[in-house]
């Protein structure tokens, strides 16, 4: 048993060393010879990979304030288990949206610019900003589980008097956010391909975050009780697949509304790419999942639920990578395929993100015990008992 | 009335011998990027190309939006209209991020792929001469006349006067007048434009309104947000305060 633990953490091991060997060497190219050399994107395609994964990272680091506002908003104190795994991923998934965004500016030096230089008419503008201030309020909502670590009484105490504010504008700058991806693509009414292009663009991205970055916590958490023995517990881990399956029908109702309503249907019979990858991301990403979820034998099952998330994860990034690049193509008049150097890039900060999970998962108190001794905790669970009681 | 300054192409009276587009590299100091002009496209070195549409003509450029979309997207604000009416670009403000050309509903902005610390560049209507007082290189340059420099007013009042005077010779549509929300370059033709490579059917509504509708919901949003969020909390905190003191109060009686 031990042996084939050993054995795996060294196969996952050298696979992240390889990765992170060659992720750096492409960061030289990108920095020390620029876009051009390094990545396929050209005048016709300004953007690529990088900004798609941007999109994915800040979709699912959603968890953070669906949770958030669940708990601490709604007090709803079932969940209270998962805030913490729902912050730290959200923190991580901003920090490499922060980094590679940095990687994908052409003039990363001037990165600070938008401190200092405003255009409030820009969604660019609104987004970084919101990045900024939504992962400072990141790192002040995580902070306390570092704090205690070190027995840091005082400050934990501070954080605590000023948590609900801090939460609320979380969400507020959250929801900006996610929706402001899809806002972003607004202004391309001619470019997007028209099953993706729609007004409600900013809607349909603020509602898919909500089904992805939950699954991403369903998906953590199966993942980390095989490899640390700490999980969730069951119901609350289908109580976040009902909320998947709550979020996919209804975006999946309004994308659908807004289709007829705009008179795309007949789009839906055109045989080409475009068509064959909204199928995709339909069938993988609304009712494959849908279809899990609605079933309670599956939905109750940890192993199916992991499955689901897998399904719903995907359509995610099936959808976002629709919008940044599919939708794209025909407009353009050039097909992209990222190169090696982008690829390897993006999976550096894949694996500098798994890395940073498991490590703080490790040493600080993440997925914690339900008996926590400090006096919220108590009054949470207080509050749970009631909830039940009903 | 107006100061503005703009351009009128006529694809009509364009024999196509490239004397702008010479005109516009020297001027730009714009290094050379092929040797047949005809074959060439926009690029970082290109500010403007004549295209060959059977036997007819037609020069690409940036149209100098009244309303650019490449202004209003991008974060910094390095873009930026003149009094004059070039939509001009300041290197030193720009991060890179590039929405400018993803934006841009005539895909004219083109980047420096091959630098370390590249700029966007594009037609900026000789921003300099301008200011001065001069007419713009490529319109000094052109031996027919297709290219015209001059007051915007005026501009419009002559393309009007053109469709009007030869019904037979124009397609009735100025385009670039209206597309987009309208710009400062106008251009004619004999044919339907998209049949000359122009960008068809634009919204004649400038596209920054797409955007502006959004950001200007964003206050009401972030109020109305936080007061409901705020209230909530309030609420299902109280509701939980009140089941939990029925509980105590419940526990009491049992207990007597
Ligand atoms: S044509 Fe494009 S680049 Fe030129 S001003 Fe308009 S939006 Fe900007
Ligand atoms: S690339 Fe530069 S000019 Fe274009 S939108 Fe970004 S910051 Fe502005
Ligand atoms: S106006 Fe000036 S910059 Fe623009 S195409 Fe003509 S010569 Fe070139």
């Amino acid at each position: 048993m031990k042996k084939t633990n050993f054995f795996k953490l060294t196969f996952w091991k050298t696979l992240g060393i390889i990765i992170m060997v060659f992720g750096l060497y492409s960061s030289y190219i990108r920095f020390f010879k620029g876009l051009g050399a390094s990545t396929r994107l050209s005048d016709a395609i300004p953007w690529g990979l990088w900004i798609g994964f941007d999109f994915l990272g800040v979709g699912l680091a959603a968890a953070g304030f669906t949770i958030a506002v669940t708990v601490h908003v709604f007090n709803v104190h079932k969940y209270e288990p998962i805030v913490r795994p729902a912050i730290l991923t959200a923190f991580i998934g901003y920090m490499l949206v922060v980094l590679l965004l940095v990687i994908d500016l052409g003039r990363p030096q001037n990165f600070w610019h938008p401190l200092i230089m405003w255009n409030i008419h820009s969604v660019m503008f609104e987004i970084t900003w919101c990045v900024i201030c939504y992962s400072t309020i990141l790192s002040l909502e995580f902070a306390p589980v570092i704090l205690e670590k070190f027995h840091l009484k005082a400050p934990i105490k501070i954080l605590r008097k000023i948590s609900v504010p801090v939460v609320i504008l979380g969400v507020l700058f959250s929801t900006l956010h996610q929706s402001s991806f899809g806002s972003l693509y607004l202004i391309v009414p001619g470019r997007l391909y028209p099953l993706w292009y729609s007004n409600l663009l900013p809607v349909n991205f603020f509602i898919s975050c909500i089904s992805a970055g939950l699954s991403m916590i369903i998906f953590e958490s199966y993942l980390n009780a095989r490899t640390f023995n700490v999980g969730l517990k069951v119901d609350i881990l289908s109580g976040l697949g009902k909320i998947v399956l709550y979020a996919l029908s209804i975006g999946f109702i309004v994308r659908m509304t807004d289709m007829i309503a705009a008179g795309k249907l007949p789009y839906l019979l055109i045989p080409r790419t475009e068509t064959y990858m909204f199928y995709t991301e339909l069938i993988i990403g609304t009712f494959i999942p849908v279809f899990l979820l609605s079933q309670k034998k599956y939905r109750t099952n940890r192993f199916w639920l992991y499955i689901t998330s897998i399904f719903v994860l995907s359509g995610f990034v099936f959808n976002r990578m629709n919008v940044a690049i599919t939708g794209l193509a025909d407009s353009s008049k050039t097909s992209y395929f990222p190169t090696f150097d982008e690829i390897c890039i993006t999976a550096m900060l894949v694996v500098i993100g798994m890395w940073g999970f498991s490590t703080v998962v490790k040493y600080f108190n993440v997925f914690e015990d339900e008996d926590s001794s400090d006096a919220s905790a108590e009054e949470a669970v207080e509050d749970k008992e009631i909830i039940f009681e009903k | 009335m107006s100061k503005q300054k703009g351009l009128l192409y006529d694809s009509t009276m364009c024999v196509g011998c490239g004397e702008c587009y010479n005109a516009c590299k020297k001027q730009n100091k714009l290094k050379d990027t092929n040797s047949d002009f005809l074959k060439d496209h926009l690029s970082a070195d290109t500010y403007t190309v004549v295209e060959q549409h059977g036997d007819l003509y037609a020069r690409k450029m940036c149209m100098h939006c009244t309303k650019p979309t490449c202004a209003s997207v991008c974060p910094v604000g390095a873009f930026e209209k003149s009094k004059e009416g070039a939509v001009i670009y300041d290197a030193e403000k720009c991060i890179g991020c590039r929405y400018c050309m993803q934006a841009c509903p005539h895909q004219i902005p083109r980047y420096e792929w091959s630098s370390t610390n590249p700029r966007v560049r594009k037609c900026i209507m000789c921003h300099d001469r301008v200011a001065k007082g001069l007419p713009s290189a490529c319109s000094e340059a052109c031996p027919t006349g297709a290219t015209k420099f001059g007051d915007m007013d005026e501009l419009i009042a002559e393309a009007k006067q053109r469709l009007k005077d030869s019904p037979d010779t124009y397609y009735q549509h100025i385009y670039g007048l209206e597309e987009a929300g309208g710009g400062n370059v106008l251009v004619l033709a004999s044919v339907p434009f998209e049949k000359l490579g122009y960008t068809p059917n634009l919204p004649k509504e400038a596209l920054p309104e797409l955007t502006g509708r959004v950001m200007e919901k964003i206050p009401t949003i972030v109020a109305a947000g936080g007061v409901f969020l705020g209230s909530m909390h309030w609420l299902t905190k109280r509701k939980n305060q009140i089941a939990r003191e029925k509980r105590d109060e419940q526990l009491k009686r049992n207990e007597h």
